[in-house]
Protein backbone atom coordinates (compact mmCIF):
# COMPACT_ATOMS: atom_id res chain seq x y z
CA UNK A 1 0.00 0.00 0.00
CA UNK A 2 1.15 3.47 -0.78
CA UNK A 3 0.31 4.69 2.68
CA UNK A 4 2.51 2.33 4.62
CA UNK A 5 5.60 4.11 3.37
CA UNK A 6 4.50 7.22 5.22
CA UNK A 7 4.55 5.54 8.62
CA UNK A 8 6.20 7.85 11.10
CA UNK A 9 7.95 6.70 14.17
CA UNK A 10 6.50 8.34 17.27
CA UNK A 11 7.81 8.19 20.76
CA UNK A 12 4.76 7.59 22.97
CA UNK A 13 5.34 8.63 26.55
CA UNK A 14 3.67 6.89 29.51
CA UNK A 15 0.70 8.63 31.20
CA UNK A 16 1.60 11.33 33.68
CA UNK A 17 -0.15 9.82 36.73
CA UNK A 18 0.46 12.87 38.90
CA UNK A 19 -1.18 15.22 36.39
CA UNK A 20 -4.12 12.92 35.70
CA UNK A 21 -4.76 12.54 39.42
CA UNK A 22 -4.82 16.32 39.76
CA UNK A 23 -7.33 16.67 36.89
CA UNK A 24 -9.71 14.19 38.51
CA UNK A 25 -9.32 16.05 41.78
CA UNK A 26 -10.41 19.30 40.09
CA UNK A 27 -13.38 17.44 38.61
CA UNK A 28 -14.21 16.24 42.11
CA UNK A 29 -14.15 19.82 43.41
CA UNK A 30 -16.48 20.96 40.62
CA UNK A 31 -18.93 18.14 41.36
CA UNK A 32 -18.74 18.85 45.10
CA UNK A 33 -19.41 22.58 44.65
CA UNK A 34 -22.39 21.77 42.42
CA UNK A 35 -23.69 19.42 45.13
CA UNK A 36 -23.35 22.21 47.71
CA UNK A 37 -25.26 24.55 45.38
CA UNK A 38 -28.08 22.02 45.33
CA UNK A 39 -28.01 21.79 49.09
CA UNK A 40 -28.27 25.58 49.36
CA UNK A 41 -31.09 25.63 46.81
CA UNK A 42 -33.20 23.25 48.91
CA UNK A 43 -32.10 23.84 52.48
CA UNK A 44 -31.76 27.61 52.70
CA UNK A 45 -35.28 29.10 52.80
CA UNK A 46 -36.36 31.41 50.00
CA UNK A 47 -36.90 34.48 52.19
CA UNK A 48 -33.13 34.63 52.79
CA UNK A 49 -32.83 35.74 49.20
CA UNK A 50 -29.59 37.73 49.53
CA UNK A 51 -27.79 34.90 51.29
CA UNK A 52 -28.89 32.44 48.61
CA UNK A 53 -27.96 34.66 45.68
CA UNK A 54 -24.53 35.60 47.04
CA UNK A 55 -23.64 32.00 47.89
CA UNK A 56 -24.58 30.97 44.37
CA UNK A 57 -22.53 33.79 42.83
CA UNK A 58 -19.51 33.04 45.01
CA UNK A 59 -19.61 29.33 44.17
CA UNK A 60 -20.04 30.05 40.49
CA UNK A 61 -16.92 32.21 40.55
CA UNK A 62 -14.97 29.45 42.31
CA UNK A 63 -16.14 26.92 39.71
CA UNK A 64 -15.26 29.30 36.87
CA UNK A 65 -11.82 29.77 38.44
CA UNK A 66 -11.17 26.03 38.44
CA UNK A 67 -12.37 25.57 34.87
CA UNK A 68 -10.42 28.50 33.43
CA UNK A 69 -7.36 28.09 35.66
CA UNK A 70 -6.90 24.32 35.59
CA UNK A 71 -8.83 22.86 32.65
CA UNK A 72 -8.04 25.71 30.29
CA UNK A 73 -4.59 25.95 31.84
CA UNK A 74 -4.70 29.74 32.06
CA UNK A 75 -3.12 29.77 35.52
CA UNK A 76 0.09 28.38 34.03
CA UNK A 77 0.24 30.60 30.96
CA UNK A 78 2.42 33.71 30.67
CA UNK A 79 1.26 36.53 32.94
CA UNK A 80 0.61 38.80 29.93
CA UNK A 81 -1.83 36.30 28.50
CA UNK A 82 -3.45 35.71 31.89
CA UNK A 83 -4.17 39.40 32.45
CA UNK A 84 -5.14 40.09 28.82
CA UNK A 85 -8.01 37.68 29.34
CA UNK A 86 -8.97 38.66 32.89
CA UNK A 87 -8.80 42.46 32.80
CA UNK A 88 -11.40 42.91 30.01
CA UNK A 89 -13.86 40.95 32.17
CA UNK A 90 -13.97 44.01 34.44
CA UNK A 91 -16.24 45.58 31.83
CA UNK A 92 -18.61 42.66 32.17
CA UNK A 93 -18.79 43.03 35.94
CA UNK A 94 -19.50 46.75 35.56
CA UNK A 95 -22.14 46.10 32.92
CA UNK A 96 -23.80 43.54 35.19
CA UNK A 97 -23.91 45.89 38.17
CA UNK A 98 -25.16 48.82 36.07
CA UNK A 99 -27.89 46.88 34.29
CA UNK A 100 -29.24 45.04 37.30
CA UNK A 101 -29.36 48.33 39.21
CA UNK A 102 -31.20 49.84 36.25
CA UNK A 103 -33.64 46.92 36.29
CA UNK A 104 -34.41 47.45 39.97
CA UNK A 105 -35.07 51.14 39.28
CA UNK A 106 -37.44 50.22 36.44
CA UNK A 107 -39.36 47.90 38.75
CA UNK A 108 -39.75 50.76 41.27
CA UNK A 109 -41.27 53.22 38.80
CA UNK A 110 -43.55 50.69 37.11
CA UNK B 1 28.68 52.55 11.44
CA UNK B 2 29.96 49.16 12.29
CA UNK B 3 28.50 49.19 15.78
CA UNK B 4 24.94 49.23 14.45
CA UNK B 5 25.35 45.77 12.95
CA UNK B 6 25.88 44.22 16.36
CA UNK B 7 22.86 46.03 17.82
CA UNK B 8 20.78 43.85 20.09
CA UNK B 9 17.88 41.98 18.58
CA UNK B 10 14.75 44.12 18.95
CA UNK B 11 11.44 42.58 19.90
CA UNK B 12 10.04 44.34 16.83
CA UNK B 13 12.18 42.15 14.57
CA UNK B 14 9.78 39.29 15.23
CA UNK B 15 10.54 35.74 16.15
CA UNK B 16 9.57 36.16 19.78
CA UNK B 17 6.25 35.27 21.36
CA UNK B 18 5.78 37.37 24.49
CA UNK B 19 2.61 35.55 25.42
CA UNK B 20 4.33 32.19 25.19
CA UNK B 21 1.52 30.71 23.13
CA UNK B 22 1.22 29.84 19.47
CA UNK B 23 -0.74 32.07 17.11
CA UNK B 24 -3.63 29.63 16.91
CA UNK B 25 -3.95 29.21 20.64
CA UNK B 26 -3.76 32.96 21.21
CA UNK B 27 -6.47 33.61 18.65
CA UNK B 28 -8.64 30.94 20.24
CA UNK B 29 -8.25 32.74 23.57
CA UNK B 30 -9.26 36.09 22.11
CA UNK B 31 -12.16 34.56 20.23
CA UNK B 32 -13.34 33.05 23.50
CA UNK B 33 -13.02 36.43 25.19
CA UNK B 34 -15.29 37.97 22.55
CA UNK B 35 -17.68 35.04 22.86
CA UNK B 36 -17.71 35.60 26.62
CA UNK B 37 -18.84 39.18 25.92
CA UNK B 38 -21.69 37.87 23.77
CA UNK B 39 -22.88 35.49 26.45
CA UNK B 40 -22.45 38.16 29.11
CA UNK B 41 -24.62 40.50 27.07
CA UNK B 42 -27.37 37.88 26.93
CA UNK B 43 -27.14 37.01 30.62
CA UNK B 44 -26.94 40.64 31.73
CA UNK B 45 -29.97 41.58 29.63
CA UNK B 46 -31.73 38.71 31.36
CA UNK B 47 -30.61 40.18 34.70
CA UNK B 48 -31.99 43.60 33.74
CA UNK B 49 -35.36 42.30 32.59
CA UNK B 50 -35.72 39.92 35.47
CA UNK B 51 -34.96 42.53 38.11
CA UNK B 52 -37.41 44.90 36.40
CA UNK B 53 -40.23 42.36 36.95
CA UNK B 54 -42.10 41.97 40.23
CA UNK B 55 -41.06 39.05 42.40
CA UNK B 56 -43.32 36.42 43.91
CA UNK B 57 -43.62 37.20 47.61
CA UNK B 58 -45.92 34.45 48.88
CA UNK B 59 -45.15 31.05 50.35
CA UNK B 60 -43.03 28.85 48.11
CA UNK B 61 -45.37 25.89 48.59
CA UNK B 62 -48.34 27.94 47.46
CA UNK B 63 -46.61 29.12 44.29
CA UNK B 64 -48.65 29.17 41.09
CA UNK B 65 -47.58 30.29 37.64
CA UNK B 66 -48.71 33.79 36.68
CA UNK B 67 -47.68 36.40 34.12
CA UNK B 68 -47.80 38.96 36.98
CA UNK B 69 -44.46 37.97 38.50
CA UNK B 70 -41.25 36.15 37.63
CA UNK B 71 -41.52 32.40 38.33
CA UNK B 72 -39.38 30.51 40.85
CA UNK B 73 -37.11 28.46 38.53
CA UNK B 74 -37.24 25.27 40.58
CA UNK B 75 -41.02 25.27 40.13
CA UNK B 76 -40.60 25.37 36.36
CA UNK B 77 -37.81 22.86 35.91
CA UNK B 78 -38.96 19.97 38.03
CA UNK B 79 -39.51 17.11 35.62
CA UNK B 80 -37.32 14.13 34.80
CA UNK B 81 -37.78 11.98 31.68
CA UNK B 82 -39.61 8.65 32.17
CA UNK B 83 -40.71 9.67 35.69
CA UNK B 84 -43.43 12.17 34.94
CA UNK B 85 -45.20 11.74 38.25
CA UNK B 86 -42.12 12.80 40.16
CA UNK B 87 -41.71 16.26 41.49
CA UNK B 88 -37.95 16.52 41.19
CA UNK B 89 -36.92 20.17 41.04
CA UNK B 90 -33.65 20.87 39.25
CA UNK B 91 -32.65 17.20 39.25
CA UNK B 92 -32.58 16.89 35.50
CA UNK B 93 -30.60 20.09 35.03
CA UNK B 94 -28.22 18.77 37.69
CA UNK B 95 -27.67 15.66 35.60
CA UNK B 96 -26.98 17.86 32.56
CA UNK B 97 -24.44 19.87 34.55
CA UNK B 98 -22.74 16.68 35.66
CA UNK B 99 -22.57 15.37 32.07
CA UNK B 100 -20.94 18.58 30.86
CA UNK B 101 -18.38 18.63 33.69
CA UNK B 102 -17.48 15.00 32.95
CA UNK B 103 -17.03 15.70 29.26
CA UNK B 104 -14.75 18.58 30.21
CA UNK B 105 -12.61 16.14 32.20
CA UNK B 106 -12.39 13.66 29.34
CA UNK B 107 -11.35 16.56 27.11
CA UNK B 108 -8.44 17.51 29.38
CA UNK B 109 -7.43 13.86 29.43
CA UNK B 110 -7.40 13.90 25.61
CA UNK B 111 -5.15 16.97 25.71
CA UNK B 112 -2.87 15.25 28.20
CA UNK B 113 -2.66 12.19 25.93
CA UNK B 114 -1.84 14.50 23.03
CA UNK B 115 1.15 15.91 24.91
CA UNK B 116 2.44 12.35 25.17
CA UNK B 117 1.82 11.65 21.45
CA UNK B 118 -0.42 8.76 22.54
CA UNK B 119 -2.80 8.40 19.62
CA UNK B 120 -4.86 5.56 21.10
CA UNK B 121 -5.55 7.53 24.28
CA UNK B 122 -6.45 10.69 22.38
CA UNK B 123 -8.94 8.67 20.34
CA UNK B 124 -10.44 7.10 23.44
CA UNK B 125 -10.89 10.37 25.35
CA UNK B 126 -12.14 12.27 22.31
CA UNK B 127 -14.82 9.63 21.82
CA UNK B 128 -15.92 9.99 25.45
CA UNK B 129 -16.02 13.77 25.04
CA UNK B 130 -18.14 13.51 21.90
CA UNK B 131 -20.45 11.10 23.69
CA UNK B 132 -20.81 13.55 26.60
CA UNK B 133 -21.65 16.35 24.18
CA UNK B 134 -24.29 14.28 22.43
CA UNK B 135 -25.75 13.20 25.78
CA UNK B 136 -26.01 16.86 26.85
CA UNK B 137 -27.69 17.86 23.58
CA UNK B 138 -30.17 15.00 23.92
CA UNK B 139 -31.03 16.12 27.44
CA UNK B 140 -31.52 19.64 26.20
CA UNK B 141 -33.76 18.45 23.39
CA UNK B 142 -35.92 16.71 25.97
CA UNK B 143 -35.94 19.74 28.24
CA UNK B 144 -36.97 22.03 25.40
CA UNK B 145 -39.71 19.64 24.30
CA UNK B 146 -41.02 19.50 27.86
CA UNK B 147 -40.83 23.28 28.25
CA UNK B 148 -42.65 23.86 24.96
CA UNK B 149 -45.37 21.28 25.54
CA UNK B 150 -45.97 22.33 29.11
CA UNK B 151 -47.39 20.75 32.23
CA UNK B 152 -50.92 20.49 33.60
CA UNK B 153 -53.05 23.61 33.26
CA UNK B 154 -54.22 23.45 36.87
CA UNK B 155 -51.05 25.20 37.99
CA UNK B 156 -51.95 28.44 36.25
CA UNK B 157 -53.18 31.19 38.58
CA UNK B 158 -55.52 33.21 36.34
CA UNK B 159 -57.32 30.20 35.01
CA UNK B 160 -56.23 31.04 31.48
CA UNK B 161 -55.75 28.07 29.26
CA UNK B 162 -52.10 28.53 28.55
CA UNK B 163 -50.21 25.34 28.11
CA UNK B 164 -46.51 25.20 27.38
CA UNK B 165 -44.38 27.97 26.02
CA UNK B 166 -43.51 29.77 22.82
CA UNK B 167 -41.89 33.09 22.01
CA UNK B 168 -45.19 34.95 22.43
CA UNK B 169 -46.86 33.27 25.35
CA UNK B 170 -46.10 30.81 28.10
CA UNK B 171 -47.72 29.13 31.04
CA UNK B 172 -44.81 29.71 33.42
CA UNK B 173 -44.87 33.47 33.81
CA UNK B 174 -44.06 36.68 31.94
CA UNK B 175 -43.48 36.36 28.23
CA UNK B 176 -39.83 37.41 28.67
CA UNK B 177 -39.15 34.38 30.83
CA UNK B 178 -39.67 31.92 27.98
CA UNK B 179 -37.91 34.22 25.49
CA UNK B 180 -34.77 34.31 27.60
CA UNK B 181 -34.94 30.59 28.19
CA UNK B 182 -35.03 29.94 24.45
CA UNK B 183 -32.37 32.49 23.57
CA UNK B 184 -29.83 31.75 26.28
CA UNK B 185 -30.04 27.98 26.47
CA UNK B 186 -30.49 27.90 22.69
CA UNK B 187 -27.38 29.94 22.04
CA UNK B 188 -25.46 27.78 24.48
CA UNK B 189 -26.85 24.60 22.95
CA UNK B 190 -25.75 25.79 19.54
CA UNK B 191 -22.24 26.21 20.94
CA UNK B 192 -22.36 22.68 22.30
CA UNK B 193 -23.50 21.46 18.90
CA UNK B 194 -20.66 23.19 17.07
CA UNK B 195 -18.30 21.92 19.78
CA UNK B 196 -19.39 18.35 19.09
CA UNK B 197 -18.79 18.91 15.36
CA UNK B 198 -15.30 20.30 16.03
CA UNK B 199 -14.55 17.46 18.43
CA UNK B 200 -15.58 14.97 15.80
CA UNK B 201 -13.31 16.64 13.26
CA UNK B 202 -10.40 16.39 15.69
CA UNK B 203 -11.22 12.76 16.40
CA UNK B 204 -11.32 12.02 12.67
CA UNK B 205 -7.96 13.71 12.08
CA UNK B 206 -6.45 11.84 15.00
CA UNK B 207 -7.65 8.51 13.64
CA UNK B 208 -6.28 9.42 10.21
CA UNK B 209 -2.90 10.14 11.81
CA UNK B 210 -2.84 13.79 10.75
CA UNK B 211 -1.45 15.03 14.07
CA UNK B 212 0.97 12.14 14.39
CA UNK B 213 2.51 13.15 11.08
CA UNK B 214 2.43 16.81 12.08
CA UNK B 215 4.38 15.93 15.20
CA UNK B 216 2.06 17.57 17.73
CA UNK B 217 -1.54 17.52 18.94
CA UNK B 218 -2.03 21.24 19.41
CA UNK B 219 -5.36 21.17 17.57
CA UNK B 220 -6.74 19.02 20.39
CA UNK B 221 -5.66 21.70 22.83
CA UNK B 222 -7.26 24.52 20.84
CA UNK B 223 -10.58 22.79 20.41
CA UNK B 224 -10.28 21.73 24.05
CA UNK B 225 -10.21 25.41 25.03
CA UNK B 226 -13.45 25.93 23.15
CA UNK B 227 -15.04 22.91 24.77
CA UNK B 228 -14.12 24.04 28.28
CA UNK B 229 -15.51 27.47 27.49
CA UNK B 230 -18.85 25.89 26.62
CA UNK B 231 -18.77 24.14 30.00
CA UNK B 232 -17.87 27.44 31.65
CA UNK B 233 -20.84 29.22 30.10
CA UNK B 234 -23.13 26.46 31.31
CA UNK B 235 -21.89 27.01 34.86
CA UNK B 236 -23.13 30.59 34.62
CA UNK B 237 -26.39 29.70 32.87
CA UNK B 238 -27.03 27.06 35.53
CA UNK B 239 -26.56 29.58 38.34
CA UNK B 240 -28.39 32.55 36.88
CA UNK B 241 -31.20 30.79 35.10
CA UNK B 242 -31.91 27.75 37.28
CA UNK B 243 -30.67 28.46 40.78
CA UNK B 244 -31.07 32.17 41.50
Amino acid sequence: MAHSEETVHVNVLPPDREKIKKLWKVAGYLAAITAVEFAVAFLVPHHLKDLRVWTFILMTIVKAGYIVGEFMHLRYEAKVLFWSILIPMVFVVWMLVAFVYEGIQISLVR
Amino acid sequence: MASTTVATQSAWDGGTSPMGASYGKLMMWFFLLSDAFTFSALLITYGLVRSAHPVYNGEVDAFVFSPQYWPIPEKVFEAVPFFHEWNAPLVFVGIMTFILIMSSVTMVLAVEAGHRMDRKDVEKWMLWTILGGIAFLSCQAWEWAHFIHGTDVAKNAEGHVRIGASLISNQYGPRDFADFFFFITGFHGFHVFSGVCLNFLIYYNTVMGVYERRGHYEMVEKVGLYWHFVDLVWVFVFTFFYLV
